[in-house]
C-alpha cells in the first residue's frame, strides 16, 4: 500500500516535528476484532495547531494514545504504521525511549481531569512529581516550580492551593492543573484530547483561551482533539475530520469552513445551529456511525451519505488531493466542494 | 473531625446499654432458678436461699425487678466491676489472663493476613488471569468455603499430630511458637478475604485514568504501581484488615476451644454451655466496647487515607 501524502502544508527542512504514517490500530476483544484506526495519516510541526475532529468512536483519540504509547496492550494493538518524531520511528523504538519521550517531549492532557488526577495525592505534588522524578529536582524546588507552573495556568492563590487535592477544585481549574502538570518539562507536543468537554460552557473558553496563549508564549505545537466544531475555529491551523478511523478529510481552517469537500464534513457544518438564521430546522447526520468490527464496505461513510453512488459502496476512496494542499477522501470530493461553496 | 468523633462516641454509649441490655435479657430471661443453678446439683438451704436472694435483689419480681437488677449490674459494671462468674472468680481476673493470649493469636492471624494475602493479592491484581492468579482464586475459594470447624481440626491432626511440626494444643500459658498454628489456621480465612479484595481493588486501580496519566508523565512502571496503584487500592483492605482486627479480638470460639487456648473465645464458649449468665454477660459487654471501638478508629483511619471522605 502506498503511502498517502498529506499535502496540506509543505514539508518543512528536516521533516515534519511528528508525523503518523498509515497507522493501523486494532482492539482484539473476544467478541472479535474492532479496527479503530485505518490508515490514518497526519502531521505536525513546530508552533502550529492541528484540530483533530470526529464523533466518539472515530478513533481520534486512540490515535493519540498511540502517539503517546499509553495505549492498554491488549486489548490494543498497533498493527502497522509509523509515527515518526522528529524523524524517529517510536513504534520502534524501545519502551525506554519512548517513556524518555513522554512528558518531556509530546504531553497530554485528558478530557475528565478528575479522574486523570490521582485522588489522593495533593495537586502540588502531581505537579512536582514530574520534575522530581524526570528532572531529578530536589523536593523543595520541584515544590516552588509546582506553584510558577500553577502560576501559569493562571489558578489563583496558587501558592495555598498546592496543598489541596484534586476534588477540592472547580472543573475548570481542575483542567488547569493538568496542564500545569503537562507543562512541567517543557514539551515540544502538547496533545489536548477533549480538553473542554467536561467543562461549563463559559469555562470552555477560557481554558481554550489559555491553551491557545499558552501554546504561543510556549512555542509549542498542539494537537487539539475535539467532536465540538465551536472549538476549533479560533484555535487550530489546520483540521482533519476523522471518520471510522481514517482522516475523511485534511485542511486549513479557513477553507474548510468556507467549503467542505466532504460530505460527513459538510453534514457537521450544517448541524450547527446558525445565529443569523430564524425558524430553520436544524439538520442531522442521519443514521448511527459504524460498527467497527464491521465496518461497511467501500467508503464507510456510504451508508448516511447523501451523495452516494454504487461506487462508494464498491470502492475504497483514497485521500483525493484538491487544488490549494487540501485532501478529502469521498470520490465526489470536488462536487461537494462545490455544492458547499455555492 | 472532631465533632463527629463526639457524636461518634456519644451514639457508642447508647449502644453499649442496648447491646448489654438485649444480652442481660437474653441470658437471664431462661434461666429456671438462678439460685440452683449456681448451687449446681448441691440442695440449697433457706438460709443460703435467703442470703442469695438478697444478694442478688431476685425479691423484685416482673420487668419491674429485672430493670433493677440490669441498672444495679451496670452501675457496677460502669465503676469497673464485672462481677464474679458463678465460678466465684472475678470476672475481670479472667479477662485480664484471657485478652492478651486472644490479642496474641489475633495479631498471628493478622499478620498472616497481611504478609500473604496482601502480597499475593497485589500480584494476582497485576498479573491478572495468569496462572498465579488463577491458583490463588482457587485456593482462597477452597478456604473461604471450608469452614473453620472443619479446617482447624485438620490442621491439628495433620500438622501437629501426624507431622508433628506444630505443638497440637497451646496448654495454660501458650508460647509464641504454640500460637501459631492456630494463628495461621484462624488468618487463613482474613488472609483468603484479603487477598481477594487486595487482587480486584489493584486490578480496578490499574485501569483507573489516572495510570493513564502518570504514564503519560513518563514515570517508570514501578513507580506508578507501587505509588499510585498502591496507594489508592490499599484504602479499602486497610479498612478491611482494621474490621477484621476487631472481630478477631473478640476471640474465636471455635479455633481457640479446638487448640486449647485459654483466650476470650474459649471463656466465652465455657460460660455459655455451663450457663454461666454473669460470665456471658461480662464478656459481651466487654467485646462490644472494643468493637465499637476498634469501628471507629477504622472510620477516623478511612477519612485520614481517602482525602475524599470528610466527616461533618
Amino acid at each position: 500500500m502506498t503511502v498517502e501524502p498529506t499535502p496540506a502544508s509543505p514539508t518543512p527542512e528536516g521533516g515534519h516535528l511528528l508525523e503518523l504514517r498509515d497507522l493501523h490500530v486494532e482492539f482484539r476483544t473476544n467478541e472479535g476484532v474492532a479496527r479503530v484506526i485505518n490508515g490514518v495519516s497526519y502531521h505536525l510541526d513546530a508552533g502550529e495547531t492541528l484540530a483533530v475532529l470526529g464523533e466518539s468512536g472515530s478513533g481520534k483519540s486512540v490515535t493519540a494514545q498511540a502517539i503517546m504509547g499509553i495505549l492498554d496492550t491488549p486489548p490494543a494493538f498497533v498493527r502497522s504504521g509509523q509515527i515518526l518524531y522528529r524523524g524517529q520511528d517510536l513504534l520502534t523504538s524501545s519502551e525506554e525511549q519512548r517513556r524518555q519521550v513522554r512528558g518531556k517531549e509530546i504531553a497530554m492532557i485528558f478530557q475528565d481531569a478528575l479522574s486523570a488526577l490521582n485522588p489522593v495525592f495533593p495537586v502540588g505534588w502531581q505537579v512536582g512529581e514530574t520534575l522530581r522524578q524526570r528532572s531529578g529536582m530536589s523536593r523543595g524546588d520541584a515544590r516552588r516550580r509546582a506553584v510558577e507552573l500553577m502560576d501559569l495556568v493562571k489558578i489563583p492563590g496558587a501558592a495555598k492551593r498546592i496543598g489541596d487535592y484534586p476534588h477540592q477544585f472547580s472543573g475548570g481549574m481542575r483542567q488547569r492543573v493538568m496542564i500545569a502538570m503537562a507543562l512541567a518539562l517543557d514539551p515540544k507536543v502538547l496533545i489536548a484530547d477533549e480538553p473542554t468537554t467536561a467543562l461549563d460552557v463559559t469555562v470552555q473558553a477560557q481554558i481554550m483561551d489559555l491553551l491557545a496563549d499558552l501554546r504561543r508564549d510556549l512555542n509549542m505545537a498542539m494537537i487539539l482533539i475535539t467532536h465540538d466544531l465551536g472549538v476549533v475555529a479560533g484555535v487550530a491551523d489546520r483540521i482533519a475530520v476523522m471518520y471510522a478511523g481514517r482522516i475523511v478529510e485534511h485542511a486549513d481552517v479557513r477553507s474548510l469552513y468556507k467549503a467542505p469537500a466532504h460530505p460527513y464534513t459538510k453534514g457537521l457544518l450544517e448541524s450547527i445551529p446558525r445565529m443569523d438564521v430564524r425558524g430553520q430546522e436544524l439538520s442531522t447526520i442521519k443514521g448511527l456511525p459504524p460498527n467497527l468490527m464491521r465496518i461497511p464496505s467501500g467508503c464507510p461513510f456510504h451508508p448516511r451519505c447523501p451523495y452516494v453512488q454504487q461506487v462508494c459502496v464498491d470502492v475504497v476512496p483514497h485521500n483525493l488531493v484538491l487544488g490549494d494542499g487540501r485532501t478529502s477522501a469521498c470520490h465526489f470530493a470536488q462536487e461537494v466542494r462545490d455544492d458547499s461553496a455555492r | 473531625m472532631f465533632r463527629y468523633i463526639l457524636r461518634r462516641l456519644l451514639q457508642m454509649v447508647l449502644a453499649f446499654f442496648g447491646t448489654t441490655l438485649i444480652v442481660y435479657a437474653l441470658m437471664f430471661a431462661g434461666q429456671g432458678d438462678p439460685i440452683q443453678a449456681l448451687a449446681g446439683e448441691r440442695p440449697v438451704t433457706e438460709a443460703q436461699r435467703a442470703y442469695l436472694t438478697e444478694k442478688y435483689h431476685l425479691d423484685a419480681t416482673g420487668v419491674g425487678g429485672f430493670f433493677y437488677r440490669y441498672f444495679d449490674y451496670v452501675r457496677s459494671l460502669l465503676q469497673g466491676d464485672l462481677g464474679q462468674s458463678l465460678t466465684g472468680r472475678q470476672i475481670g481476673d479472667i479477662l485480664q489472663a484471657a485478652w492478651p493470649v486472644t490479642l496474641k493469636l489475633a495479631l498471628i492471624a493478622l499478620a498472616v493476613a497481611i504478609i500473604f494475602g496482601v502480597t499475593a493479592g497485589v500480584v494476582a491484581g497485576i498479573r491478572r488471569a495468569s496462572i498465579f492468579d488463577n491458583s490463588t482464586l482457587v485456593l482462597t475459594l477452597l478456604v473461604l468455603g471450608i469452614p473453620t470447624i472443619v479446617l482447624a481440626p485438620l490442621a491439628q491432626y495433620l500438622l501437629g499430630v501426624k507431622w508433628q511440626l506444630f505443638p497440637p494444643t497451646a496448654g495454660s500459658q501458650p508460647t509464641f511458637y504454640a500460637l501459631l498454628l492456630p494463628g495461621i489456621v484462624l488468618g487463613s480465612l482474613s488472609l483468603a478475604t484479603a487477598l481477594r479484595l487486595t487482587r480486584t481493588s489493584v486490578a480496578e486501580n490499574l485501569r483507573a485514568d489516572y495510570v493513564r496519566t502518570a504514564r503519560s508523565k513518563g514515570l517508570v512502571k514501578r513507580r506508578i504501581v507501587t505509588v499510585h496503584v498502591l496507594r489508592n487500592s490499599l484504602i479499602p483492605v486497610v479498612t478491611f484488615l482494621g474490621v477484621e482486627l476487631g472481630n478477631l479480638m473478640s476471640g474465636a470460639i471455635i479455633t481457640e476451644g479446638v487448640f486449647n487456648i485459654p483466650g476470650v473465645g474459649f471463656n466465652l464458649f465455657r460460660g455459655i454451655r455451663t450457663e454461666d449468665g454473669p460470665l456471658v454477660v461480662g464478656i459481651v459487654s466487654v467485646l462490644v466496647v472494643v468493637y465499637l471501638v476498634s469501628n471507629l478508629v477504622v472510620d477516623v483511619l478511612y477519612a485520614v487515607l481517602d482525602p475524599r471522605i470528610r466527616y461533618e
